[in-house]
């Protein structure tokens, strides 16, 4: 007893001295020590004083994460960033930089129980909730919903009363309430207000009630509640479904569009349309590995580089090959799909067999958050507004633009395009690297999705022939609706029968389909669809 | 028996071209199979029974090529599914050698083969039901690639689909079953497919005797799908076949029921095929998933196109030397035989329109003019 009488004596004076020192390192100090309750007075003495300091805040999450270590020669706090084996990476605390790597055996981790770590959890809750940057006030109040506790209460209530952000005010709110719910007065009202919100807490804490409560009353309200959480997050699930299908239907599309006009318009299959995205998804990487300080931007550069790669390289595909082929159909399909067997060699031969890793930019990271149900990523999102510019773009260029003016006049009728003057020849090698072009530009999104190796574009090729062949041949329109189509049957198949099912699925129906419209859903009409 | 010998001479007699090769096929094939049994294994003259096998790979191969140029080279269906009518056949095989393995799989479970107790499977699928019985499982090598050739003809003939739209249809066919078989749950050993065979109608697959046996057959199989194929196409059904490869839509105006024509000759290829499958897999050890991509059937296509499409024999020439060229490059040099492929496929669509056999018969005519016209 006496013992321990003069310890907290001889910590408040440490405490006392350490506080008038100033220095936020020698505030934290006590830190070294062992006791579990020294530290706690520590760090909210620390707290309190250094609400502004950056690196209270670095330190605060370094112990709850337990990656706050000191080292064992000179006593100096470091926070532990990497493990490579026995080998620690850490960064100094006081001047935030990184030191050299040593053996674990090096440091001493500043230890924390259970108790301790709820007041930092607190602590840091109250530091961020009040801070001024938005994000870090919102995701500490979403980190604040997975630990509701009745501790909070007073915390939420005054960051209510001063919080503007609706976001963040309707992340608090439900705290709010899912706190009355369990610990409130007014059960009722809380409990029906709960059914509006839709995290797993609140879908959680009214199960509780619901298993637990004795008021009959309250039980029907919980149930009734719960059934209302479940109504929406079921109407989410099918959002989020149909953003998917859009999605992988963008993806569709983007591979699709340049076949539409290559098979479509030229009449041209080309095998080799799979390894065109595949250089542009190779761009990608070439870029980023030439240009490491601009990984940023290398996506938007990548779309024109890829463009110009992919498309030059058809242009050159069909002079030397394609050329010869008019009209024979099937002779094209081999001998482009003997060119997709040098392209894929090609690129393992100047790359790797291996898959290569394309970065993706920060902006493109992340999802936007509708609510906790629902999360859209942004790759996705842009995938889909780029696909459809890039649909308008060749709208336009072909129904506007006096090279789309040939373009059709050579598909309707070649010799009388000739006859008018139209150099035949030019048109189609354009048509061809125009197509290719944005096979590239396909590739450049893909390499933000999927793997970037030799096999790309094998992937996608059967399905977006798919794609042209459902919506018909010679109409976009018939591409976009195909591609969106055949991307929502598919993801809404996969949950039920698998993916291998669900592609076999969508085969089958399309064999079905044709039964029907032999030439797809916007067939071709006149004299001009029968070859 | 004279009648049907003087009736194989009548099919033969104006094929010079199919003489010359099934001849020297049946003249190697009898070579090989006694410098293997019966020269010394020191000697000079002896033959390995990996090259054994090998010829017989080829011969199985021959006859996948001679199905695909019966429906590409007579009647103008280019389907780049043929892998999956071969590799039907070959899993009908596989699964009765799978059977016959009985209790000395790893597991020695004489009720289930190794991957169904590997999987926890308490029962044979129902699909494997028979199969234990030889006669069956040669029924079923022709009958299932011959049924999903029917229906899948049966649907696609009728609504017309043609040209192009049907070749990439039959690829996204054999695509589906390709990711249809690499599943686990299908009953057919996912993508490790169907192996470790011990012998078939008891005798062991792994002796010289058994493996010049299949080798044998194989020619025979060759030698009567040639021949069988040769019939069609010289009778009147023939002719009718070879009208509509040319112009289809005036076939039909003249009354002909185009569709039916399409798919007996769809039907009979692909249970060509299927037997070249069942014959392929005892002789490989093997049968998996890979042979169903669209990478296996596109590149028989080739096949044919190299050797000559249209002639028949001329696919037996194109599966030869396109997979003896691949066994040398792969073992040889690996990375530039996809280079060497990717360029057959090009000089051959660009230069020999009709493959080695139309090279050669172009060297010959010129030959003779040349011959005329010194004489003259």
């Amino acid at each position: 007893m006496k013992t321990i009488f003069i310890k907290i004596i001889l910590l408040n004076l440490l405490l006392i001295t350490s506080v008038f020192s100033g220095k936020f390192e020698n505030d934290i100090k006590p830190l070294l020590k062992n006791s579990f309750k020294t530290k706690e007075v520590v760090i909210n003495q620390v707290s309190q004083k250094y609400s502004e300091n950056d690196k209270l805040q670095t330190l605060l999450q370094a112990l709850m994460k337990g990656d706050l270590f000191y080292t064992k020669q000179d006593k100096t706090f470091v926070v532990l960033y990497k493990k490579e084996g026995k080998i620690y990476y850490t960064k100094s605390l006081e001047t935030q930089k990184q030191l050299e790597p040593m053996n674990k055996k090096m440091f001493k981790k500043v230890k924390t129980n259970n108790r301790l770590r709820s007041t930092i959890r607190e602590k840091l809750a109250e530091l961020n909730l009040f801070s001024k940057d938005r994000d870090i006030r919102y995701n500490s109040a979403k980190n604040m919903l997975k630990h509701v506790s009745q501790n909070s209460s007073v915390l939420v209530q005054k960051a209510l009363k001063i919080e503007k952000d609706s976001k963040v005010l309707s992340v608090l709110n439900e705290i709010n309430t899912i706190i009355n719910v369990k610990f409130g007065t007014d059960k009722q009202e809380a409990i029906v207000k709960l059914g509006d919100y839709l995290s797993p807490q609140s879908l959680q804490a009214l199960k509780e009630i619901y298993a637990s409560s004795e008021d009959k009353e309250l039980k029907e309200l919980a149930r009734l509640s719960i059934a209302s959480i479940n109504r929406s997050k079921d109407f989410y699930a099918f959002v989020e479904k149909a953003f998917f299908g859009l999605s992988l239907g963008s993806i569709l599309l983007l591979a699709a569009i340049g076949l539409a006009i290559t098979f479509g318009v030229m009449k041209v299959i080309n095998m080799a349309h799979g390894e065109m995205m595949m250089l542009g998804a190779y761009t990608v990487y070439a870029l980023q590995k030439s240009m490491p300080n601009l990984i940023e931007y290398s996506v938007i550069i990548a779309i024109p580089v890829a463009f110009l790669v992919s498309g030059i390289i058809g242009i050159i595909i069909e002079r030397l090959v394609i050329r010869h082929l008019y009209g024979r159909p099937l002779e094209t399909l081999l001998a482009t799909f003997g060119i997709s067997l040098i392209l894929q060699q090609m690129v393992r031969s100047i790359f790797s067999p291996l898959n290569q890793e394309v970065k993706t930019p920060q902006w493109m990271s992340g999802a936007l958050e509708i609510n906790s149900a629902l999360s859209l990523t942004y790759n996705r999102l842009y995938i889909i507004i780029f696909a459809l510019l890039v649909f308008a773009g060749i709208l336009l260029v072909l129904n506007k633009t006096s090279l789309g003016l040939k373009v059709r006049a050579v598909t309707q009728n070649r010799k009388m395009a000739q006859a008018m003057g139209i150099k035949t020849g030019l048109i189609d090698a354009l048509t061809f690297g125009i197509g290719s072009g944005i096979a590239g530009i396909a590739g450049v999104a893909l390499s933000q999705l999927t793997n970037v190796g030799p096999n790309l574009g094998q992937a996608y090729i059967v399905d977006s022939f798919m794609v042209v062949v459902f919506g018909g041949v010679g109409n976009l329109w018939g591409t976009l609706i195909g591609a969106i189509t055949l991307g929502e049957i598919n993801k809404f198949i996969e949950p039920v029968a698998g993916a291998v099912l669900a592609k076999v699925i969508i085969l089958v129906f399309i064999i079905l389909f044709i039964q029907k419209r032999p030439r797809g859903l916007f067939a071709q009409k006149g004299r001009d669809a029968e070859d | 028996m004279k009648t049907n010998i003087s009736l194989v001479q009548q099919i033969l007699q104006k094929d010079k071209g199919g003489k010359i090769v099934l001849l020297m096929l049946f003249f190697v094939v009898v070579f090989v199979a006694i410098s293997n049994l019966l020269i010394p294994k020191d000697s000079f003259f002896y033959i390995s029974t990996y090259t054994v096998t090998l010829l017989g790979k080829y011969l199985a191969f021959a006859l996948l090529a001679l199905a695909l140029d019966l429906v590409w080279g007579f009647i103008g269906i280019l389907s780049l599914g043929h892998g999956a009518f071969f590799a039907l056949g070959g899993y009908s095989m596989g699964m009765y050698l799978m059977r016959q393995i009985g209790d000395r799989g790893v597991y020695g479970n004489a009720e289930l083969p190794d991957f169904m107790v590997f999987m926890n499977l308490k029962e044979l699928p129902w699909f494997w039901c028979g199969f234990d019985n030889f006669f069956f499982a040669a029924f079923m090598i022709a009958f299932v690639p011959a049924l999903l050739a029917f229906i899948f003809g049966w649907l696609a003939f009728r609504s017309r689909v043609t040209g192009v739209y049907l070749s990439i249809i039959t690829q996204a066919l054999t695509y589906a079953l390709m990711l249809a078989f690499f599943r686990n749950d299908m009953g057919f050993g996912g993508n490790n497919g169907l192996t470790d065979f011990k012998d078939i109608l008891g005798f062991d697959l792994q002796s010289d005797g058994t493996r010049i046996s299949l080798l044998v057959l194989s020619f025979l199989a060759l030698l009567g799908g040639y021949i069988v194929s040769k019939y069609i196409i010289n009778s009147r059904l023939g002719r009718v076949c070879i009208a509509i490869r040319d112009t289809e839509s005036r076939v039909r105006f003249l009354g002909y029921k185009v569709e039916q024509y399409k798919l007996f000759i769809f039907v009979v290829s692909a249970i060509l095929a299927g037997i070249a499958g069942a014959l392929y897999v005892p002789q490989v050890g093997i049968i998996n998933p890979s042979v169903f991509s669209p990478m296996f059937s596109i590149e028989l296509v080739i096949w044919v196109a190299i050797g000559g499409r249209g002639t028949l024999y001329g696919a037996i020439i194109g599966a030869f030397i396109v997979n003896y060229a691949s066994t040398y490059f792969t073992s040889a040099l690996p990375e530039v035989w996809l280079y060497a492929l990717g360029g057959l496929f090009v000089i051959v669509t660009l230069f020999l329109p009709k493959g080695a056999v139309g090279f050669i018969k172009k060297l010959n005519l010129k030959k003779y003019t040349e011959v005329s016209n010194a004489s003259s």
